[in-house]
């Protein structure tokens, strides 16, 4: 159990099974723990202090059990009652840490717990949509920190809490390095993990190596040169929090319980605001307090997200694992030329607090800082086309801009944005404008959607228009887009539907740094390459079973 | 773009052209017994407020929902038959509804999961339901009323080509 922290971090993706950090059980029962000594204390509170007082204490009184115990000479019995309890207590700790162990191998990334009811989960390398390094508080104290491997799939991520902060990033690395396929990913994971040094041994030493853990927002900042591509002002992001709807809507809430008590009496309806504007408001000092330290940057293996004041994450999204992204804007903000971005992802593990995935990419930035955060996560996408329905996309919509718009008989059901509401197609992206209160853009690489449909009511037949839909994994965008002339909705099927095939045939992002000499994230194979040698031969034959024919593939597996 | 209003509303045979594969014509059968059992269950339960209160205009939400349930039931034939699938080079194609028409294109590449679905009407005329799972949940691409035996040499042939076209999420 008191194995040292370790001298260096071992290399723990040798395909053998590792146990995690010794203190696992004591930081997972963390709250639960520091709640029951806490409990324990106060009700102890006055006869400790009468201990160290000498005062006579007020424990005569009958019914208190201690009293009782100290009256009856039972002190060795329950001396070695309280005892016996914390042996159990221990053993049961340590049996939980023995039997908790992973192992990553080339392909696959497998943990396996529990002491009656015993679990193991797997998780395929090449369906990894993220990898999440979360410091909550309390492991912070200790310098620990967990890892959650976010395979696709809703509730899929395989966590591997706690690790010893050092190892969880060196092992991010080259789990990251195996997923992508490069060959050369084993070697340069031992230099990784060989790398990562802990503190020297001393007590000095670990006291400063504990210091600057607990403030880094990177916990080894020389393995990935941060090259942060935005910054955020506190300044703004107060700015922004206070003109965002959400604050709106709050102060209006405020205001409507204030005139319904004062003036109707009405404090029925109040009792039904007052539960809503907890609501709204603790959503509003969550994402501020989430944001301040925010912080997005390009690494070799994808782009690194970093958000949190307390509980710090991390999240690194590997290349092709954004599926549709939303550019948008609050409406107080337009004066600031401020946005927000959002993004869907494929894998929901909005389970823990400390591994909360975040779907806000960037909490509010200009629009200089909205392109830069583009051209960093879909690197081989936003091409000068692009850019340009891009800057179209956020602008007032002017004839000749690129977007294929909804026709003017379009103004019934689209009263204001009927000149806005529209989309533009390029081979690898599809673009959808919509609203013109509300100015909302969204992005879908082609080779991320999974299917794309057309629907016509009978209203809607009479104004010959259509509503389209990209289908895209759930998350908080839905790529829709209504009251099309119905000509460029058939067109608009059509065409995404091709360049949908032509970019998944292409697509190499699940592995996406077989082809090309490993390296950067943004070295993916460009999608416009003929697809000569056939789009299933060109993969080198990963041996997996079929994705398509029984249950998802990538979920982690039942129970051993 | 075509300045010029589009000549007719959305025609099927012009969104996708090429000859479209029907369901069973025995699928009627099951949808009219489908849309009787929900008429006559939902007509009862909506004269409830009527069996309670004894208000006579009551009877009106009841009446209401009989007749719904009787255009529905006068549309199932057209409705069956506007039922279509297409097998493509690279993508499969659905397409349902003649009021509300819904067409919805997957490709190959994208399929995780094809699954067949039997309920006791479809079990008694030998019919399968059988449906697409993407990783989108929206995609809700499902073709019923197909003879079992022709369900599942689709599913197979489907899986087929899954695989010669799989690729990432």
């Amino acid at each position: 159990m008191a194995r040292p922290d370790g001298a260096a971090a071992e290399n723990l993706a040798d395909g053998e099974w590792h146990r995690l950090h010794p203190a696992t059980p004591l930081l997972r029962g963390g709250f639960a723990f520091v709640a029951i000594a806490g409990f324990v204390i106060a009700n102890l509170r006055e006869r400790i202090l009468g201990l160290f007082f000498g005062g006579d204490g007020p424990g005569a009184a009958s019914g208190d059990p201690i009293a009782m115990i100290i009256q009856q000479g039972l002190i060795p019995i329950a001396l070695l009652v309280v005892l016996a309890v914390l042996c159990v207590i221990v053993l049961i700790f340590w049996l939980s840490w023995r039997v908790h162990s992973f192992r990553i191998t080339d392909e696959l990334v497998e943990v396996r717990s529990g002491i009656l009811f015993r679990t193991n989960r797997r998780g395929r390398l090449d369906r990894i949509q993220g990898i999440n390094v979360g410091r909550p508080l309390f492991a912070r104290l200790f310098g620990a920190a967990r890892l959650d491997i976010n395979v696709a799939g809703h509730d899929a991520n395989v966590p591997l809490a706690y690790l010893s902060g050092r190892n969880a990033d060196a092992l991010r690395q080259v789990i990251l390095q195996l997923a992508s396929g490069s060959r050369a990913a084993r070697a340069g994971g031992q230099d990784v993990a060989g790398v990562a040094r802990e503190h020297d041994g001393t007590l000095a030493g670990i006291v400063s190596q504990r210091a600057r853990e607990f403030i880094a927002p990177e916990r080894d900042p020389g393995l990935a040169p941060p090259s942060a591509v935005v910054t955020m002002h506190p300044g703004r992001l107060l700015g922004s929090t206070i003109l965002h709807d959400r604050t709106v809507i709050f102060v209006l809430l405020v205001v409507a319980a204030i005139v319904l008590a004062s003036l109707a009496h009405a404090f029925l309806v109040v009792f039904a605001i007052v539960p809503l504007l907890f609501g709204v408001g603790s959503q509003i000092i969550r994402r501020f307090s989430r944001s301040l330290r925010y912080s997005i940057a390009a690494t070799p293996d994808g782009v690194r997200v970093g958000y949190g004041l307390l509980s710090m994450t991390n999240e690194t999204l590997p290349p092709g694992r954004i599926h549709a992204i939303e550019i948008q804007q609050p409406l107080l903000w337009r004066p600031f030329d401020w946005w927000e971005v959002r993004i869907n992802l494929a894998s929901h593990s909005d389970r823990q607090e400390g591994g909360r995935r975040t779907t806000t990419i960037l909490p509010v930035g200009s629009r200089a800082e909205v392109f830069a955060v583009l051209a960093l996560v879909f690197p081989e996408i936003v091409d000068e086309a692009v850019l340009a329905h891009l800057v179209a996309g956020l602008a007032r919509a002017t004839p000749g801009d690129g977007f294929t718009t909804s026709p003017r008989r379009a103004i019934v059901l689209r009263w204001f944005s009927w000149r806005r509401n529209g989309y533009a197609l390029e081979p690898e992206a599809v673009l959808l404008r919509r609203g013109a209160i509300w100015r909302d853009l969204v992005l879908v690489p082609t080779a991320r959607m999974q299917s794309v449909s057309v629907h016509q009511g009978p209203l809607l037949r009479m104004l010959q228009l259509t509503d389209v839909q990209v289908h895209t994994v759930s998350g908080p965008i839905r790529a829709t887009l209504g009251a099309l002339d119905a000509a460029d909705g058939a067109l608009f099927f059509r065409a995404v539907e091709a360049s949908g095939v032509a970019a998944a045939a292409a697509d190499r992002t699940h592995r996406w740094a077989t082809q090309p000499a490993p390296g950067r994230a943004s070295s993916t194979v460009p999608a416009a390459e003929p697809a000569a040698a056939g789009p299933a031969s060109a993969e080198p034959a990963s041996a997996e079973p079929s994705a398509a024919t029984t249950a998802a593939p990538a979920l982690p597996g039942g129970s051993a | 773009m075509p300045a010029a209003p589009a000549p007719a509303a959305l025609v099927p045979t012009e969104l996708v052209p090429g000859p479209w594969r029907r369901v069973s014509s025995r699928y009627l059968v099951v949808d009219l017994i489908g849309t009787l059992i929900s008429t006559v269950v939902l007509t009862a339960v909506a004269s409830i407020p009527f069996w309670l209160s004894g208000v006579f205009v009551l009877l009106a939400i009841p009446g209401v929902v009989f007749v719904v349930g009787v255009v529905v039931a006068a549309f199932t034939p057209r409705r069956v038959r506007a039922i279509g699938y297409q097998l493509r080079e690279d993508d499969f194609v659905v397409r349902r509804g003649i009021m509300f028409q819904r067409f919805a294109a997957v490709p190959y590449g994208r399929m995780q999961l094809v699954d067949i679905n039997r309920g006791p009407l479809d079990r008694a005329m030998g019919l399968a339901e059988l449906k697409l799972v993407t990783a989108a949940s929206a995609s809700n691409v499902a073709v019923p009323g197909l003879p079992l035996a022709d369900a599942e040499e689709l599913r197979d042939r489907l899986v087929e080509l899954a695989e010669s076209r799989r690729a990432g999420l």
